[in-house]
């Protein structure tokens, strides 16, 4: 059985359900933050795919990837340096527990 | 035929190590899986043949981002009992089912136009001629390169000790 288009949106969409699913249900903030890299992944497995199997000589879901990986480089080094500083403040990063901004 | 292999051994290690970053009670365990997924989905890249692409997953994804979260697990030791779920379990897995359900009946009932051409073997010399020509993405890479400055200056200002 050989592997097609269809096998990496399925791959991918598993991945992104599996890291919504954590996104939504955890309250340790990192490991939110790592259930959106997850997410960002699964993505980036979709976009490459289309790339090979749509328009395997331009290249352009590739180039895509890229700066999905660049702003994804961006926000894990912001979100990492928010979550100290409350972690500093509060001594906890527990999400629930979190409600500062809560209205 | 080894592709195939090679597809489906990546895929089941990734979901497993997907499962693995949701539902492992160790934080620090959890995130050597997320490691693990990542150098999974370098291997999917490869099977894609996008090498350039998997060279940069491994760089920047199991280089520097997981180091970064291995820190911050680290430096926020006193607080992780495991990593417990808060009230909207049920809900939450509803909703991640039903989009799972959405996509694999969309994907599964479009017919893609798959184009039958082979792919570019070496792809960092096309790759670069995309992103630096100027018919091509330097605009973008300009924009991404100010955010990526901003976004450190960012992070050094927000987590510096007062």
């Amino acid at each position: 059985m050989s592997v097609g288009l269809e096998h990496y949106l399925v791959l991918s969409a598993v991945l992104f359900c599996i890291g919504l699913y954590g996104a939504l249900t955890k309250r340790n903030a990192v490991i939110i933050l790592m259930c959106i890299e997850l997410m960002l992944n699964a993505v980036n497995i979709s976009l490459v795919a289309f790339s090979r199997y749509v328009v395997p000589t331009l290249l352009t879901g590739q180039v895509f990837a890229i700066f999905v990986m660049v702003v994804a480089a961006a926000e894990v080094a912001v979100g990492l340096a928010i979550i100290l500083a409350i972690y500093r403040g509060l001594t906890d990063i527990d999400a629930s527990n979190i409600n500062l901004m809560k209205w | 035929m080894g592709l195939a292999a090679a597809y489906w051994i990546m895929a089941v290690v990734a979901v497993l190590a997907a499962l693995g970053v949701v539902f492992l009670r160790n934080v620090f365990r959890a995130a050597l899986s997320l490691v693990l997924c990542f150098i999974t989905v370098a291997g999917l890249y490869i099977t894609l043949s996008a090498d350039f692409l998997a060279a940069v997953q491994i760089l920047v994804y199991v280089g520097a981002i997981s180091v970064l979260i291995i820190l911050a697990v680290m430096m926020t030791r006193e607080v992780q009992q495991g990593s417990p779920a808060n009230r909207l379990k049920i809900p939450a897995f509803i909703v991640a089912a039903v989009v799972l359900g959405i996509m694999i009946y969309t994907v599964t009932a479009t017919s893609w136009q798959v184009a039958s051409a082979a792919p570019l073997a070496p792809t960092t010399v096309p790759l670069a001629g995309k992103l630096f020509s100027e018919s091509g993405f330097i605009l973008p890479v300009e924009i991404a390169a100010m955010l990526i400055l901003a976004a450190i200056l960012g992070a050094i200002v927000i987590a510096r000790e007062k």
